[in-house]
């Protein structure tokens, strides 16, 4: 591996205010339940119990990160055409830590049409078009689930927007497990253009059958709670969960949570496996650094992609030693919530902003042997340090990735 | 409201019947269409046993994508690329869901890693050895002019060039009801923030209704879920004029071209 890249041609970015932040995953909903989870060192992974009517035969033998009350939550009537699994937990996510209440704060302030909706997913509302396919009469969707627009990408976007009464620009991205990680970026460059005066961003990805048995059909899964980074890893387990985050320029008397880098790239090299050098991961951290105007050394924490697959974690563990010190604390989280696909951006940083705010950083749970391929910025421990930024990092099939800086004002 | 600007330094474009820019354009301006068009995108930068292989909309998009940087004379590797499309690989979709519904344990690995909305933009990445930034997006009618918009954005903040690529394919399967879309369309361009080229302004404009486009183009094409950019290439045909983009429930994009 190369020691040095080529100098970042990014340019230095305005912060970013972080006005909200919300994530709901397996470990509860909304960000105290995540940070106490956190702290507990419990997990939110279960044995796969997912599938109504499924016989234990038939459902995959594997741990999952499910969030409980999906199945029971009613949306209003007037949003029961996008009516999903998904968007039924963007609706709880919504309702979670003063979300709803700094989205209307945004629209008196900026009027709706100046805040866009930018939200991540890899699947979307998919699981609701798997049912209909399970229940299809004379070959045609029955009608409770003919409803067009549940069935297509843009679902999560547009349900999002119904629900929020925001009218600016509304973008669905699904750059598989960097989606969510990636509008972070999309917001800044629109806001920064002058498009819109605030953003929503976030994602949101559930449990369908599309995720376990494609994710099984690649040997990825494992048959036990994922262990990131452990010396007998053997793959990922599958979780869902939602988030958001309120994005708005940044002003100077501001003292809260702010987004300050943001950093993309490709791999280049495969549709399903890492750049065998974490070329892509590297460039990624770089840009974010670049853009955020410091060095590797001033993040205090980082939270890895981690997934717990063989090949991702050692060669990200090799791309974080090839641009960190010793001295940074990194550790993969998805051992309390499974990788959460498209919302693994949006999870992975509202756990980092936890960290920046509380100064409590998390180990890696479910992991004991270290594997002597990672560097000494894996950590399985938890610690406790006041730090100034932290850093999330969230790679995705096709070789997209996406890494962010978080900072305090 | 602020106006975003670029230099359009090249166009793709394949449609069924119109199998380059240079056929469109000239289908656009007088009306005659080439008589042994292919039915199927032959993009070079998959050998050729993947060509055949590769999902409808994957091959379209390659196709478009390095036509666009071969009229822009630019290195597809030196890009950063937004990809838009409303519906993605349907016939996958599909599979997906008849697979799950029949024989879950079954599912193809290739087909699975191949349903993401990414796809194009990750077999593009790969084919050129572009280790810059690729984005895949999807906001329904309004696809393709958010896709615009975040190029344009790019370009603001501190890319030089970008790489847009729009498509959609046919439907599939039952899900053909809930997601119509006919035939395959493609359409790309490479903007840049001091290239050459025509000019484009683009900015947000309350939404109007939209009476059905007229143009040859937007008529050639009109039942592709990507149809709403054509528009946009019915001007850039003529090389100047103005059109007026679905964005979304309270805005238009008017995209103004002058030579």
């Amino acid at each position: 591996m190369p020691s040095t890249l080529p100098p970042s041609t990014a340019r230095r970015m305005a912060p970013l205010a972080i006005r909200a932040c919300t994530a709901t995953s397996a470990v509860g909903p909304g960000r105290e339940a995540l940070a106490q989870a956190l702290r507990d060192g419990r997990s939110g992974l279960r044995r796969n119990d997912f599938g109504e009517g499924a016989t234990d035969a038939a459902r995959l033998d594997c741990w999952i990160g499910r969030v409980d009350g999906l199945e029971t939550l009613e949306l209003p009537a007037s949003l029961m055409p996008w009516d999903s699994r998904n968007n039924r937990l963007a609706w709880l996510a919504l309702a979670q830590d003063g979300m709803r209440e700094a989205i209307e704060d945004a629209i008196a302030r900026f009027g709706a049409e100046r805040v866009a909706v930018i939200v991540g997913t890899s699947t979307s509302s998919i699981g609701s078009t798997e049912q209909a396919y399970t229940a299809l009469e004379d070959g045609e969707f029955a009608e409770e689930f003919a409803r067009p627009h549940v069935h297509t990408p843009h679902s999560l976007g547009e349900f999002v927007q119904q629900a929020t009464g925001i009218r600016g620009p509304c973008i669905t991205v699904a750059t598989a497990c960097s989606s969510s990680a990636k509008v972070f970026a999309q917001a800044a460059r629109m806001i920064d253009a002058g498009l819109a005066d605030a953003a929503l961003v976030g994602g949101v990805d559930t449990l369908c059958g599309s995720v376990l048995f494609g994710f099984n059909s690649l040997q990825l899964v494992s048959g036990e709670p994922c262990r990131p980074f452990d010396a007998s890893r053997n793959g990922l387990s599958l979780g869902e969960a939602g988030g958001f985050a309120l994005l708005e320029r940044a002003n100077g008397g501001d003292t809260g949570l702010q987004l300050c880098g943001y950093g993309e790239s490709s791999d280049a090299h495969h549709m399903s496996s890492p750049h065998p050098e974490g070329l892509g991961a590297r460039l990624a951290m770089r840009d974010a650094l670049a853009r955020a105007g410091i060095d590797a050394d001033e993040v205090g924490y980082l939270n890895l992609h981690g997934t717990a697959t063989p090949a991702n974690d050692s060669i990200e563990a090799a791309a974080v030693a090839s641009l960190f010190p010793d001295a940074l604390h990194a550790s993969s989280t998805k051992g309390w919530t499974g990788h959460t696909l498209g919302a693994a951006g949006i999870v992975e940083s509202t756990i980092a902003l936890i960290a920046l705010e509380r100064g409590e950083l998390p180990g890696t749970l479910g992991s004991s042997t270290p594997d002597p391929a990672c560097g000494p910025q894996v950590r399985f421990a938890p610690q406790r340090a006041d730090i100034r930024y932290a850093m999330n990092n969230s790679f995705g099939f096709g070789g997209n990735n996406c890494s962010l800086v978080f900072g305090r004002a | 409201m602020s106006s975003l600007q670029a230099r359009i330094e090249g166009i793709g474009f394949w449609t069924r019947g119109l199998p380059s820019w240079a056929t469109a354009r000239e289908y656009a301006l007088n009306g005659t269409q080439p008589t042994d068009a292919p039915t199927r995108p032959s993009p070079q930068l998959l050998p050729a046993n993947e060509r055949r292989r590769a999902p409808e909309t994957v091959a379209i998009a390659l196709e478009v994508a390095m036509a666009a940087c071969e009229a822009a004379a630019r290195e597809p590797a030196s890009l950063p690329s937004v990809f838009a499309s409303t519906h993605g690989e349907l016939s996958i979709t599909d599979y997906m869901c008849a697979t799950l519904a029949t024989d879950p344990r079954a599912l193809s690995p290739t087909k699975f890693h191949n349903s993401v909305h990414n796809a194009a933009a990750g077999y593009w990445t790969i084919g050129t050895g572009a280790m810059q930034p690729a984005n895949a997006i999807s906001a329904y009618t309004a696809s393709f002019a958010q896709g615009l918009i975040e190029a344009l954005t790019q370009l603001h903040a501190d890319s030089d060039a970008v790489l847009l690529v729009a498509y959609d394919g046919q439907h599939a399967g039952p899900l053909a009801a809930m997601a119509p879309s006919e035939g395959l369309l493609g359409g790309a361009l490479v903007l840049s923030r001091h290239g050459a080229g025509p000019t484009l302004h683009a900015r947000l404009v309350p939404a109007s209704t939209h009476p059905a486009a007229t143009g040859a183009l937007a008529r050639y094409a009109s039942a592709n879920a990507m149809a709403p950019m054509l528009p946009l290439f019915d001007v850039l045909a003529r090389g100047e004029g103005t059109a007026v983009l679905p964005a979304g429930a309270a805005h238009d994009l008017l995209v103004e071209v002058s030579p």
